[in-house]
């Protein structure tokens, strides 16, 4: 599946992957569903998988002491699941929970991580892939600090 | 009805319906007391008048056809605005108007239409809105995207159901509360959630700034040519017709040339620091 946009989904960027590249990445991944509730992974554990969302929604929460988690963000169809996985200490920074019964395709991290390993190109490719994704989260959470739709959303009067 | 040209002086008219929308934001319904005034564009706006209290530019949120009625949508936020949400059915506001330039929805013809609002800035597009589902057939596929900060500040909540009818209408808050099954995040994450063609869109961005940043950024990126994202910019507009300078974004007098402009001619402007 792919948007008609060209905007930030992960399955958008595996699209700058050559045709054999991206068939031995989709050979690593197996399809899975998720019934709404499902927690697909907690805070600090191991990231030791990640998906793709084909279907439904997963939303992504942090825990906050003694209250119920914070959802920080929503991943629809396309998205990417985690990326904590790629880098050490490789654990989840958030929790992630299928907020709607889910299909996508799961990814065992480290035999991404080992196909990469033995195809520098296609690992490059893929980590700027990721890269992306992270970068345009990173964006989107920068503006969100601005408390965006607030009455002063745009800073105190001047 | 004969109608007043635009004038500098306040124009009496009455409240004769009022809701409120959010804690702090009311949309109200106002007549002329007496000759009404030109009759306004979608995206144009007028100064209201808080008698004894001050004045601010309100944009349409409601042309009522066949009405001469106005509808302004008024959050909360300063001493006059707060006196507007104030008044009852039957309170009396003074209008100067219409001032600004509207929407340009002629460059949206034939073309897929994207509205994007975050907050109190979906007060201005919704007569767009109306607009547009009120003459179907003429545009592509229209899909309404609207950001909140909780999902007890969305406005126009039952009528934005109606618009599913004809329209894909998405919705996300920056937070959620108890119950709440909707998105979470920023607007532009809704992007890839509707149908679009890029290179024929055309877009109308109203918010806070840093949003309208966001959003225009993310469209000219995914394809979107910059002068078809129309987005209006808030400034403190004073006199309305071009002649105080409060509202100068550079070349631009926004109460006169604005608050509606095209991205590429907003982008090189707001990047400017201290303009």
């Amino acid at each position: 599946m792919t948007t008609r946009t060209g905007l930030k989904t992960m399955l958008c960027q595996l699209d700058a992957l050559s045709d054999d590249q991206r068939v031995r990445l989709m050979g690593l991944a197996r399809e899975v569903s998720f019934r709404a509730g499902a927690r697909l992974f907690e805070e600090r554990r191991a990231a030791d998988r990640f998906w793709i969302v084909r279907t439904g929604s997963v939303v992504l929460d942090l825990h906050v002491p003694g209250r119920r988690a914070a959802v920080i963000e929503t991943l629809g169809p396309g998205d990417l699941v985690g990326w904590s996985w790629l880098f050490p200490p490789r654990n989840w920074h958030l929790g992630a929970e299928a907020q709607s019964p889910v299909r996508a395709w799961e990814f065992d991290a480290e035999a991404v991580r080992r196909l990469c390993r033995e195809d520098p190109k296609l690992g490059y490719a893929l980590v700027l892939a990721v890269a992306e994704v992270i970068g345009h989260r990173l964006e989107c959470a920068r503006t969100r600090l601005l408390d965006l739709y607030g009455p002063y959303g745009s800073g105190l009067p001047r | 009805m004969t109608t007043a040209p635009a004038s500098s002086v306040p124009v009496p008219y009455r409240v004769t319906w009022r809701r409120r929308e959010a804690t702090d934001t009311v949309t109200m319904k106002i007549r002329p007391v007496g000759r009404p005034l030109p009759e306004f564009r979608p995206g144009q706006f007028a100064m209201l008048y808080a008698f004894g209290v001050g004045e601010i530019p309100v944009s349409v949120s409601g042309l009522p056809v066949g009405e001469n009625a106005l509808v302004h949508t008024v959050r909360a936020v300063g001493a006059v605005s707060r006196a507007l949400c104030g008044l009852g059915v039957g309170d009396t506001v003074g209008v100067r108007g219409p001032y600004g330039t509207g929407w340009d929805l002629e460059t949206a013809l034939g073309r897929d239409v994207l509205v994007i609002a975050g907050g109190i800035g979906l007060a201005p597009l919704r007569p767009l809105v109306l607009r547009m589902l009120a003459e179907p057939g003429r545009h592509g596929r229209i899909s309404v995207l609207i950001g909140a900060r909780t999902p007890s500040d969305l406005l126009y909540r039952l009528q934005a159901r109606a618009w599913r009818t004809a329209a894909r209408v998405a919705v996300t808050v920056d937070r959620p509360e108890a119950g709440w099954q909707g998105d979470v995040g920023v607007v532009t994450r809704l992007l890839p959630r509707v149908r679009w063609t890029p290179a024929d869109t055309t877009a109308f961005v109203c918010g806070p700034e840093p949003m309208i940043h966001a959003t225009a950024r993310d469209l000219v990126r995914a394809g979107v040519p910059p002068h078809r994202v129309h987005v209006s910019l808030e400034r403190n507009m004073r006199c309305g017709e071009g002649n105080c300078g409060h509202c100068q974004l550079g070349p631009l007098l926004l109460c006169r040339d604005g608050p509606v402009t095209g991205w590429d001619r907003a982008d090189p402007l707001l990047a400017v620091k201290e303009l």
